[in-house]
C-alpha cells in the first residue's frame, strides 16, 4: 500500500484554478520527485498535501483521506512541509526553531538527542546554535528548514526547492545531509525541484508536471534516459 | 540629599503605573506580534468590573481575581470574534482595529458608568511609612512588587515553558508555525486572553492612585508605549527598567529644572527617549531585528 496518495487533486487560490487533476502516489520508505517549469504548481501541489490550500479529489495518507484538514492537524499525522522560502521563524533562535518543529511530541529526552543529531547532520548550525535564525545565511537556513521538519519525527517530507538560490557547493551540502536524512531516519519525501540532478541524487521515481498537469511520470532512471527531460531539467 | 532620595522614590512609583500596562504591550507583542491599542480599553473595562463588585461589598482581592477572569475571557473573546477577520492580512491593518477596540471599550464603560472619575479602593493599606528620612506609600510598595512578581514570571513563559516558545513562534511567522502542528488561533486567543488579564491587574494596582474613568489609562498608555519600546518591545525586563527610568527622569525634570515645572515635564521622558533610539533602535534590552534576504 503506498503511504501518499493524489487521486485527481485540483486545487484553487480563490477562483484561479491552478491545478487540474494531479495524480501521483509515494511508497512507504519511498522518495518521490515533483519536477516541472516555473509555475507548473509544484508548490501548490505540496500545499495541497499539507492543507493550507484549496483542494477537490482525493488525497489519500496511510489509507485515509485527509483533503480539507487544516495544516496543524496533517502535522499531527505526520507530514512535515519544509516551504518554499524555509519559513525560517527569524527572532527565534536555532535551539528555538528546532524546538518548534517538536512542539506536537512528548518524549524529551529523545528530543534532545535529535537536536543533535540535527546539529551533527548540518555541522554549520553547531556554532550558530543561540543565534537567531534570521542572522543565519540562506544555506543555513534551509538547513535549520529541513532540521525543523526532521523535529517531528514526521511519516513524510515535503520539501519545497531546497536548493533555492544557493551556491551549487551549499546546495549539494544541503542534499546530501537529505541523502543521509532519507536513509538513516526512515523517512519518506516529497521533493520538488528544479534542479533534477539535486533531485536524483534522493528520489526513486519523478512525475513531471505541466501547468497543473501530469505530462509524464517515470523511475529515476527512465527519466535521466530520456532527451527532452535531460534537456529542460539537467542541464543537457 | 533625602529631598532627591525623595524624588526619586515618587518617580519609582508613577514608573510602577506604567511599568504595569508596558507588561502587558509586551505580552500582545510578545504573542501576536501587534502593537495593540486596545490593551488600556481592555484593562479599564476589567477594572470596572472589580469596581462594580467592590460597590456591592466584594473585597478587593476577590473583586481583582474575577475581573481578571472576566479579563481572559473578554481579551480572548475580541481575538476570536474581532482581530481574527485581520489575521494573516496587512499588520497596520489590524493595528488600526485595536484602536477602534478601544474607542469601543472606552464609550461602553462610559455608558455604563460615566465619565467622572470614581475613587477606587486599594488592595494595599493606605499608609505612608518613613524609611531614612523618605516618605514611601506601602501602595507604592505593594505596586511594585507584584509588579516584579509578574515581570519574572511573564518571563519564564517566553523563556522557558513550552507555551511561550509557541506564543512567540506565533507571533513570529503564523502560516510557518502552523507546518509544525501549531494550533495558531488557539494560541493567539490566549495570547489576548493573558494580555486582558494582566491588563486587568495593572487596572487594578493603579485606580486608586488615578481614580477610576474611562479615560483612566489614556494618558498612562502613551508612557506604558514609551517604556515598551524604550525596552525594546519584546522584554519584560526592558519594560519595568525603562518605565522606571521615565518615571524617575519626568519626576527630576520637574523637580530640579525650574523653566520645565510640572506642566513641561511630561515632554522630557519622550525627548529622552527619542535620543536613546536614535543611539540604540532596537531599545535598551531587544534583540537587535536581523533581517537578511
Ligand atoms: N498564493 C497564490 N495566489 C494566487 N495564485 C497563486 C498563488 N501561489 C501560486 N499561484 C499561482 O499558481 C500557479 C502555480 O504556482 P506554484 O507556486 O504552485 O508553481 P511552482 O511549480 O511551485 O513554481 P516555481 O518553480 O516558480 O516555484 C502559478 O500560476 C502561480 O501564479
Ligand atoms: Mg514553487
Amino acid at each position: 500500500m503506498s503511504l501518499l496518495e493524489l487521486e485527481d487533486v485540483t486545487a484553487s487560490y480563490g477562483h484561479a484554478q491552478v491545478l487540474h487533476g494531479i495524480s501521483f502516489s509515494l511508497s512507504e520508505n519511498g522518495a518521490t520527485g515533483l519536477l516541472g517549469a516555473n509555475g507548473a504548481g509544484k508548490t501548490t501541489t505540496l500545499r495541497a498535501i499539507s492543507g493550507t490550500v484549496r483542494t477537490t479529489g482525493r488525497i489519500l495518507f496511510e489509507g485515509r483521506d485527509i483533503s480539507g484538514l487544516g495544516p496543524d492537524r496533517t502535522a499531527h499525522l505526520g507530514i512535515a512541509h519544509v516551504p518554499e522560502g524555509r519559513g525560517t521563524l527569524g527572532q527565534l533562535s536555532v535551539r528555538e526553531n528546532l524546538l518548534v518543529g517538536a512542539y506536537q511530541r512528548k518524549d524529551r529526552k529523545q528530543i534532545a538527542t535529535d537536536v543533535d543529531y540535527v546539529l551533527d547532520l548540518f555541522p554549520n548550525l553547531q556554532e550558530r546554535v543561540r543565534s537567531n535564525a534570521a542572522a543565519l545565511s540562506g544555506g543555513e537556513q534551509q538547513m535549520l528548514a529541513v532540521g525543523r521538519a526532521f523535529m517531528a519525527k514526521p511519516r513524510v517530507i515535503l520539501l519545497d526547492e531546497a536548493s533555492l538560490g544557493l551556491a551549487p557547493s551549499t546546495a549539494r551540502r544541503v542534499y546530501d545531509a537529505i541523502v543521509r536524512l532519507r536513509r538513516e531516519a526512515q523517512v519518506s519525501m516529497v521533493v520538488v525541484e528544479q534542479n533534477a540532478n539535486l533531485a536524483f541524487s534522493v528520489v526513486d521515481d519523478a512525475t513531471v508536471l505541466e501547468t497543473g498537469r501530469v505530462a509524464l511520470h517515470g523511475s529515476r532512471d527512465e527519466l535521466m534516459g530520456m532527451d527532452a527531460v535531460r534537456r529542460a531539467y539537467l542541464g543537457g | 540629599m533625602s529631598y532627591f532620595i525623595q524624588v526619586v522614590v515618587d518617580g519609582l512609583s508613577n514608573g510602577a503605573i506604567y511599568a504595569a500596562i508596558a507588561l502587558a504591550i509586551v505580552l500582545v507583542y510578545r504573542a501576536t506580534g501587534l502593537i495593540n491599542f486596545a490593551q488600556g480599553g481592555m484593562a479599564v473595562t476589567a477594572t470596572f468590573v472589580a469596581y462594580a463588585l467592590t460597590r456591592v461589598g466584594v473585597p478587593v482581592l476577590l473583586a481583582l481575581v474575577v475581573a481578571v477572569v472576566f479579563g481572559f475571557l473578554l481579551g480572548a473573546l475580541l481575538e476570536r470574534g474581532v482581530m481574527r477577520h485581520f489575521e494573516g492580512g496587512d499588520p497596520d491593518t489590524a493595528v488600526v482595529a485595536t484602536i477602534a477596540l478601544l474607542v469601543v471599550l472606552s464609550g461602553l464603560s462610559a455608558y455604563f458608568f460615566g465619565y467622572e472619575p470614581h475613587p477606587f479602593p486599594s488592595l494595599f493599606p493606605n499608609r505612608t511609612i518613613e524609611v531614612l528620612g523618605v516618605f514611601v506609600s506601602l501602595r507604592s510598595i505593594g505596586t511594585i512588587t507584584v509588579l516584579l512578581v509578574v515581570m519574572i514570571a511573564l518571563q519564564l513563559l517566553f523563556r522557558s515553558t513550552k507555551l511561550g516558545l509557541a506564543m512567540r513562534a506565533v507571533a513570529d511567522n503564523p502560516r510557518s508555525s502552523a507546518l509544525s502542528g501549531l494550533p495558531v488561533s488557539r494560541l493567539l486567543m490566549i495570547g489576548w486572553g493573558l494580555a486582558a488579564a494582566l491588563g486587568a491587574i495593572a487596572g487594578v494596582l493603579v485606580a486608586p492612585q488615578l481614580f477610576i474613568s474611562p479615560g483612566m489609562l489614556d494618558f498612562v498608555l502613551v508612557y506604558a508605549l514609551a517604556s515598551a519600546i524604550l525596552g525594546g518591545l519584546d522584554s519584560p525586563i526592558g519594560a519595568v527598567v525603562a518605565a522606571a527610568f521615565i518615571g524617575v527622569v519626568e519626576n527630576l525634570a520637574g523637580a530640579y529644572l525650574d523653566f520645565i515645572g510640572d506642566d513641561l515635564k511630561i515632554a522630557v521622558p519622550f525627548i529622552a527617549v527619542i535620543v536613546i533610539l536614535v543611539v540604540r533602535p532596537q531599545g535598551l534590552f531587544g534583540r537587535k531585528v536581523t533581517v537578511r534576504v
